[in-house]
């Protein structure tokens, strides 16, 4: 069966095809809300959920902002993706502590989606945080559950309490009930009860649920989601919501590589927010949950959208239609060339970018080899060139070369290296204004500026060989490349810099510190 | 939103009652198909697929639609031959999977059919990691009248507890040896690389018969990343399918056998002993398409 590559991938195709048009017709439009559609599905999204969801982002896409904005198809997904960060973060939140008396929180869910890991997680979480939790067992039916649970509690260093066997034997709501007493007696600030997966189908035990809920009157019911799930996420979701009324969502096992669509299918159907993040088997795995991560992380985007913010920013939108012009009109000159630099310095790293374009999936090691002083050298030669041999790169005969390597301390090699790329790359992106493909997909008129590095990269890596087969995550690459450069090993320039936090779209132009590495690293799992 | 409790015979239901064969019918087909979570490939090869045949044959009536999709999925998935090869003795099994989806419980319920047909079964319990893993193992060893081979210490090498598995059974003469091993996401390569070292050294006594993958029948897409993951970390020669007691339809296996040939072996259907059968592409295309 065919494979289709990532949204991104797909996307960059029909935005090269779009870029020209200063509109977007309602058939352009279709056109990426079918890719969105069938990215989100492919991510596991529910149907019911990607149809609201895609009727949603259709409207807004006719409406005015796009049809504004400097480039409209990139538009429609900055759309998508602030809808997508809406549903997933509407409620955003952190734990209801109870006002008087122990904070009781309840965990709910599928057999298997990791409750009593996460019971002995949230344990260790509050403890370090001042609390003394206590752990109920109410799990009395999987298999030596109470042990498991009696374990994890151990390593967390909350005490437990178990007083039934399990294994079939004892009533978890009487349990539950009791342990209301004993946490009092014994001064416990919180209580996690840990009860045995269910389906939502299973009418009778759905019912135990909603007893023990009655049973223990908490504070917080959480609803343990396993990220893998799949359409059936919001039928479970609804009969767990009916059930026990959850207040919040627990999304697990994160760090594996599924899309997690099940995010948005149980958050726009539920209401209730997702509030942490299970990110592996450890009890330290664990960790508030981002919208803006998971919103990139379901739709495969990289970060195409902080890209975009910065390049609309940097960007002013009338010049960057003269400049679109001039490379259809073969008019753009050595002195655009120049500028088109400059306002690429504005925007930080050349190489942050380039990490961040999902285009750039793969080209790890075009990145490590991008050498940034080699702008600067180029700025140098342009300035040393007089106004008339900027705008008409044919008056440099060998003489002139020679002047102009001279006056900006390089070598005649250079000046002719430069004027062939330029020539290469005025062509090039000539093909791009015309809808044809730009050598670095995703990139837009911006391709212009990363032209030279961008070149001789890409050689570079051609000596190499390709580059790693799956450091095609931006955030993930963001973070090993930081953390090269921290580790001094990265040549030349301060390149570690415009990374940021890639995936966490967060940190805008400063290098990453260690715990937010570490953290991006649990996060991305890989 | 619109469709509140939306299901896959609900929606057929609803949609082989329309007369016609006509946009909505195909819609409505396309919904159930996402919906039983086949992905949005697949549910368009086979749309195509039954537009080209209904086009052919002329068909008009919304019920031939729906017989010819049971049995175009029914024939997809009859594709690969279920069997179960246990023959040699002992007939030594590996049990792999992600996390949570049901090895242990498996192991448990296969046991008690094995014993059923007077098998002797041992299993080993080589998830040394996860807290009372061996006690779950062990009472389900209990309760199947199997015996078990436990870790000498907390920790200790999976690889070494599968060994001492098989020793035991060659030694006691034992016809089956189960092994059960820590649930593991695909993508973390160190513990893929343990389940490979499983299989090379418990392979220095004796062949694998089977080394089945647990997939649980709740899961979205990712189920096919697991499988090439697992195929080529553990060579995985069977697929058993979980939780599908409840309203997930496991439309993905098809795309997992059509995209790696394993077949199916086993089917789960509950947390008893007895939730267990082999698998019937006739059934579980009648419980996609009812
Ligand atoms: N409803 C239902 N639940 C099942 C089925 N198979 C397993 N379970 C339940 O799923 C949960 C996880 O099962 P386990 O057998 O512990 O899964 P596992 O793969 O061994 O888990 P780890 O070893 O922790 O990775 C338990 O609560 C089981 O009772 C099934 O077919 N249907
Ligand atoms: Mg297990």
């Amino acid at each position: 069966m065919a494979t289709f590559g990532t949204l991104s991938d797909r996307l960059t195709q029909t935005f090269s095809a779009l870029r020209t048009k200063g509109k977007l017709s309602p058939a352009d439009v279709d056109g990426t809300v079918r890719e969105i559609r069938r990215a989100l599905l492919d991510a596991d999204v529910a149907l019911p959920v990607v149809k609201d969801f895609t009727g949603r982002v259709r409207e807004r896409a006719l409406g005015d902002e796009v049809n504004k904005a400097l480039n409209p198809a990139q538009q429609v997904v900055k759309i998508v993706n602030d809808e997508l960060v809406t549903i997933l973060g509407g409620e955003q939140r952190r734990l209801q502590f109870a006002k008087s008396g122990p904070t009781v929180i309840m965990l709910a869910g599928l057999q298997g989606a990791g409750k009593t890991t996460l019971a002995g997680k949230l344990a260790k979480w509050l403890k370090n945080d001042g609390h003394t939790p206590m752990l109920v067992a109410a799990d009395l039916q999987r298999p030596n559950a109470v042990q498991q649970l009696q374990v994890v509690g151990e390593q967390a260093g909350a005490s437990v309490y178990a007083p039934e066997p399990g294994n079939g034997v004892g009533d978890p709501v009487r349990v539950a009930k009791d342990a209301m007493k004993v946490a009092r007696d014994k001064q416990h600030d919180v209580v996690i009860v840990d009860t045995a997966g269910r389906l939502g189908v299973d009418a009778e035990l759905m019912k135990q649920a909603a007893s023990i809920r009655k049973a223990v009157d908490p504070d917080e019911v959480l609803f343990v989601i396993d990220a893998m799930i799949g359409q059936d996420a919001v039928a479970t979701a609804q009969a767990f919501q009916e059930g026990v009324d959850f207040t919040g969502v627990v999304l697990s096992k994160l760090d594996g590589d599924a899309r997690g669509g099940a995010a948005l299918s149980v958050a726009s159907v539920t209401g209730r927010p997702i509030m942490f993040a299970s990110t592996g088997e450890g009890l330290d795995d664990f960790e508030p949950f981002h919208p803006d991560r998971m919103a990139s992380r379901i739709l495969d985007l990289g970060d195409i959208l902080t890209l975009i913010e910065q390049a609309q920013k940097a960007f002013d939108e009338d010049q960057a239609r003269k400049t679109a012009e001039k490379f259809a009109t073969d008019s753009f000159t050595l002195e655009d060339f120049l500028e088109q630099m400059q306002q690429l310095k504005n925007m930080g790293s050349i190489k942050g970018m380039l990490g961040m374009l999902p285009g750039a999936r793969g080209m790890k090691e075009q990145l490590d080899n991008f050498d940034e002083s080699e702008l600067t050298r180029t700025e140098a030669i342009i300035r040393s060139m007089t106004p008339a041999e900027r705008r008409m790169p044919k008056l440099l005969n060998g003489s002139r070369r020679l002047r102009i390597a001279k006056g900006s301390g390089t070598t005649v090699t250079e000046v002719n290296q430069l004027v062939m790329r330029f020539e290469q790359a005025a062509k090039m992106m000539k093909t791009v204004a015309k809808g044809g493909m730009p050598q670095i997909p995703g990139m837009g008129p911006l391709g212009m500026g990363g032209g030279p590095g961008a070149r001789s990269a890409r050689k570079a890596a051609k000596k190499k060989g390709k580059a790693g087969s799956r450091s095609g995550n931006p955030a993930k690459r963001a973070a090993e490349e930081a953390a090269k450069a921290q580790g001094g090993s990265a040549g030349g320039a301060a390149t570690g810099s415009g990374f940021g936090l890639g995936g966490g779209g967060a940190a805008g132009n400063q290098a990453p510190s260690a715990e937010e590495l570490e953290a991006l690293q649990k996060f991305l799992g890989r | 939103m619109a469709e509140r409790s939306w299901s896959l015979g609900g929606a057929l239901r609803g949609l082989f009652t329309t007369p016609v064969v006509d946009d909505e019918m195909w819609d409505d087909l396309e919904a159930a198909l996402i919906g039983a979570d086949f992905g949005p490939d697949l549910t368009d090869e086979i749309l195509d697929h039954l537009r080209s045949e209904v086009d052919r044959l002329r068909i008009t009536d919304p019920a031939d639609v729906k017989r010819l999709l049971r049995e175009t999925i029914e024939e997809r998935l009859a594709a690969h031959d279920p069997t179960l090869r246990l023959s040699e003795r002992p007939a030594v099994v590996l049990v792999v999977g992600v996390n949570g989806v049901g090895k242990t419980t498996t192991i448990g319920k296969f046991a008690k059919f094995l014993t059923g047909y007077q098998r002797s079964v041992v299993v080993g319990a080589a998830d040394t990691f996860r807290a009372a893993a061996v006690d779950q193992l062990a009472t389900w060893a209990e309760r199947a009248g199997a015996g078990v081979v436990r870790p000498q210490q907390q920790g200790q090498d999976p690889a070494s507890v599968a060994y001492q598995t098989v020793e035991r059974a060659i030694a006691d003469g034992t016809d089956i040896a189960i092994i059960d091993t820590a649930g593991r996401l695909q993508t973390k390569a160190g513990l893929m690389d343990e389940l490979a070292k499983v299989r090379r050294v418990v392979e220095k006594l004796a062949p694998i018969a089977e080394v089945l993958l647990v997939l649980d029948g709740t899961t979205g897409q990712n189920g096919v990343a697991q499988a090439q993951a697992f195929i080529e970390h553990a060579g995985v020669t069977g697929l058993v399918i979980t939780k599908l007691d409840g309203s997930a339809k496991g439309g993905f296996v098809l795309r997992v056998q059509q995209q790696t040939g394993i077949p199916i072996k086993l089917i789960g259907q509950g947390e008893g002993i007895g939730d267990l059968t082999g698998f019937t592409p006739h059934v579980f295309a009648q419980s996609l398409v009812p």
